[in-house]
């Protein structure tokens, strides 16, 4: 999923410095299941602005609402010219959400309360870990099912690097070196030869280095599916 | 490995079957020839050729490459570092044609330090292909004269392609299998990281010889002089990939603090006599770090003087 880390709450009160009447538009999607942006952090951040702002003798209105999800139009839609009733909207979705809502409604502002950070998954309670980088054309299965492009802090694909100690990266002392956990692997599984040898360069055409990136699905938009 | 690949002097030197001894230059943080130039006098004669850093640890200094011309013009060999941090592939074919136009005939292929170690941690590092690849592109361009994309290269760069080594990083067992596939992409020359634990060195490299490493490529030991105990003390510390043995630290505490460097000097010296008879190391890279006007005394002393003239 979509992982993403809540913004400060004084940077949010700077975004809404001027602005007496809010909207606070949560997520059901990704956000919520990494507990950042779901019903529960929205009604979070609203008495949190609403305390500071009164504390500072600047109350400020504030309504609510949780979308299924902000990366899909017919849910967007579901708000109406309504959203023009609020001075700004503050969006609690991943980086797609105030986007979205920006290209519908195009005369409010949509502010994001969440720095959207990476493509991972819960490793335990409260830690999520980044697994893909999104790059375009998957090969992790070449690697014993671990992804060096997301993961190596150099993105090799002969690695590990002369850094790695111990298991760990260079860069961090809390991140494993992946290329450690990826040759552990492959030497005991006796597979030591297929990483062997020099990869071809990687094509990057297919990542974010290509240009925005889409997605047609034929089938589904002439509606046979 | 009879047939010259570039001529550069190293090429020559190792192939004659000469004791290789090269030396590294970094870079001044700023457009300061004049110390550049400086730095450069106490190489001069003493060493066959010197790496010339490519922002290393990440901290911006003049570039490699022009540092590299600049030592062509003063009649000293570069051995010019390319590191994939900061270039993508267009940019490195392009230097690599550079560096061949302005008369340099060694390039050594690195990943490069992270960005987060330097002083522009905020910085986008680039990462499109990594040291195996580069190692592999240059030989591509050199043997081929072709660029990756299969196009014809008008007039090839000749260039000495060489490589880094670090026995000391982990997993251990599989460093030596890591060398081989560098071999493989195309290194020449191997350029290790600094050794101070000799009883690993020595396992390394007789793992290198059993593999026969060292019969298709010139591994170069590399050794870098501590200045003292409070050096060797950060090095085990902070950086990345060194194995520092306590008793090397003790060794240079057990002596006054004004004789701390002699010490340093002696160790390091007492590596490349060990080197010397080593099987399968075909020289020593001398780093001596930020302490290039020891190198005249540290060549003298290590018995490698004069250079041969090839």
């Amino acid at each position: 999923m979509i992982v993403a880390d809540r913004k400060s709450l004084e940077e949010i009160l700077g975004m809404v410095a001027d602005n007496k009447k809010i909207l606070i538009l949560g997520c059901k999607g990704c956000v919520t299941v990494c507990n950042v942006g779901g019903l529960k952090e929205v009604e979070i951040l609203t008495s949190s602005l609403k305390i500071a702002r009164k504390k500072a003798g600047n109350p400020i209105d504030i309504d609510i609402q949780v979308l299924e999800r902000q990366c899909d139009t017919e849910y967007v839609a579901e708000l109406g010219e309504a959203v023009n009733d609020y001075d700004s909207v503050i969006s609690m979705a991943c980086g797609v959400g105030p986007q979205f809502l920006s290209e519908m409604y195009k005369t409010q502002t949509f502010y994001p309360a969440v720095n959207t950070t990476f493509f991972g998954g819960a490793t335990q309670h409260g830690v999520w870990e980044e697994r893909c980088a999104g790059c375009g054309t998957c090969g992790i299965h070449m690697f014993g099912g671990l992804c060096p492009i997301a993961r190596c802090a150099k993105s090799l694909l002969h690695g590990p690097c002369g850094g790695s100690s111990k298991g760990i990266c260079e860069v961090n002392a809390d991140t494993e070196c992946i290329w450690d956990s990826i040759v552990k692997k492959k030497m005991e599984a006796g597979q030591l030869a297929d990483l062997m040898g020099v990869r071809g360069l990687k094509d990057w055409t297919t990542a974010r280095d290509g240009g925005p990136r889409r997605s047609i699905r034929e089938e589904l938009v002439q509606g046979n599916i | 490995m009879s047939e010259l690949k570039s001529g550069s002097n190293l090429e020559k030197v190792l192939k004659a079957g000469h004791f290789a001894f090269t030396g590294e230059c970094g870079p001044p943080k700023g457009a300061n020839v004049k110390h550049l130039k400086e730095k450069f006098k106490y190489l001069k004669g003493n060493v066959d050729c010197v790496n010339l850093t490519d922002n290393q640890t990440a901290v911006v200094r003049m570039s490699s490459l022009a540092a590299s011309a600049l030592m062509v013009t003063e009649g000293l060999e570069p051995n010019f570092q390319m590191v994939c941090r900061d270039r993508n592939r267009l940019a490195m074919m392009s230097d690599i044609l550079g560096a061949h136009a302005l008369g340099i005939r060694n390039m050594l292929c690195l990943s490069g330090d992270h960005q987060s170690f330097g002083n522009h941690p905020q910085a986008k590092n680039v990462h499109d292909i990594d040291s195996m690849q580069l190692i592999a592109l240059v030989k591509k361009m050199r043997d081929e004269g072709k660029f990756m994309n299969g196009d014809d290269i008008d007039v090839p760069p000749e260039l000495f392609v060489g490589a880094a080594c670090n026995p000391f990083a982990d997993p251990y067992e599989y460093r030596v299998y890591r060398l081989a596939n560098k071999i493989t992409a195309g290194a020449d020359f191997i350029q290790t990281q600094c050794i101070f634990n000799m009883e690993k060195f020595r396992d390394f490299m007789k793992k290198v010889v059993d593999m026969g490493l060292h019969e298709r490529c010139y591994i170069l030991a590399g050794v870098t002089p501590m200045k003292n105990a409070g050096m060797a003390n950060f090095m085990k510390k902070f950086v990345p990939g060194m194995d520092i043995p306590d008793a090397l630290i003790a060794r240079l505490k057990g002596v006054e603090k004004k004789d701390q460097a002699e010490e340093g000097i002696k160790f390091a010296l007492e590596q490349v006599a060990e080197f010397k008879e080593m099987e399968g190391v075909a020289g020593v890279h001398m780093m001596a770090i930020e302490w290039e006007h020891m190198v005249p005394e540290i060549a003298e002393r290590a018995g490698v003087l004069p250079r041969p003239v090839v």
